[in-house]
């Protein structure tokens, strides 16, 4: 992939107001039956940090406006700039962006947003990224940044969904870990395991945190996204076994995001 | 648990627009128990009329944010931050 912009310090461009901005829709990838990758073309972007998101909003004809966050899920490297949007059947903004996008049409957005949950190749390792459906987004723009750069920084994944379907990225992540160049990925499924299934098959707990991550003395820096409920217990357990709040980054998805 | 709870990236756009800088990362001292702590760690509860911004170690409200239904004006509080660490 070609750089197209430098990404800033701390993806952040001082003196730069934050304005909404209209991108063209590029292309669309089904990444699982409810999940969406949407790549845009965005002129203007200044570039962005592993982690960061973006505002999108809709107008509807008579002028109503609904505004939604969304992790971006392309590594700064990438020319392009790629969401990855799930769609929740009772929500305002995910139904149109899941099932009435298509390529060409113009998509509002301003971003790129917040600068707490991010990860830079250049902090090195070691890393655990635990991901709750699909929560996996801004942890997968840190992965493909880590790849994207040549990094070698120890970083492995925990990544629980329901069911195998529902597994976001799942090739491009075990072909990323068999490069066995510091990069592994774990997979639970919570509610339902194919026949032999060789990873977990229940929810994320301090035993099996403690037999994916990094002991407290390594010294690790976690990113923990998901659900409310997800991201409570696994930043809980992860303090519980001695990690230090502050090296515990989280980020919630709320309930009636959609 | 309760499940609304978001944190301080759920008001990075709005926060950001407001004050011109990335907010999640500026350091916040709580007014009521004196945490120290980002922004982005903060509690955030954006399913009331407004925005209510809480200490992730005391639950003391530590601001508050409304708009009109148009967005063009916002008001503010944060009588619950003693004092915000900016670097730019």
């Amino acid at each position: 992939m070609t750089t197209s912009a430098t990404p800033r310090r701390r993806g952040f461009t001082p003196g730069r107001p934050l304005a909404w901005q209209l991108c063209d829709v590029a292309e669309l990838v089904e990444e699982t039956p409810t999940v969406k990758t949407i790549v845009l073309t965005a002129p203007d972007w200044p570039g962005h940090l592993a982690g960061q998101h973006v505002d999108v909003r809709l107008t509807a004809e008579d002028g109503y406006q609904a505004e939604r966050s969304y992790s971006i899920a392309s590594p700064p490297e990438d020319g392009q700039l790629a969401l990855t949007v799930e769609r929740l059947d009772d929500g305002e903004v995910s139904p149109y962006l899941a099932e009435e996008l298509v390529v060409g049409d113009k998509l509002e957005l301003r971003g790129p947003i917040g600068g707490y949950f991010v990860w830079d190749a250049s902090e090195g390792g070691p890393v655990l990224l635990v991901g709750g459906g699909s929560g996996i987004v801004p942890l997968m723009a840190m992965i493909r940044h880590r790849y994207a750069v040549g990094s070698d920084a120890p970083v492995r994944l925990l990544y629980s969904a329901k069911r195998e379907d529902d597994l976001i990225y799942r090739a491009e992540l075990n072909e990323l870990a068999a490069r066995g160049d510091g990069f592994e990925t774990y997979f639970t499924l919570t509610r339902e395991q194919p026949a032999g299934w060789q990873g977990y098959g229940r929810r994320v707990d301090g035993e099996m945190l403690a037999e994916v991550g990094w002991d407290p003395e390594a010294d690790p820096h976690a990113f923990v996204c998901g659900p409310t409920g997800f991201v409570e217990a696994v930043a809980s357990a992860l303090v519980e076994s001695g990690h230090p709040p502050a090296r515990v980054k989280t980020e919630r998805f709320g309930p009636t995001g959609g | 648990m309760n499940e609304m709870k978001l944190d301080g990236n759920a008001v990075a756009g709005t926060l950001e627009q407001m004050f011109a800088f990335e907010v999640t990362t500026a350091i916040g001292t709580c007014a009521n128990c004196g945490a120290v702590g980002a922004v982005g760690a903060a509690s955030v509860y954006s399913q009331a009329p407004g925005i209510v911004v809480r200490c992730p170690a005391c639950e003391s409200v530590l601001l508050r944010l409304a708009s009109d239904e148009g967005g063009s004006r916002y008001w503010l509080e944060m009588t619950g931050v003693r004092s915000l660490e900016v670097r730019l």
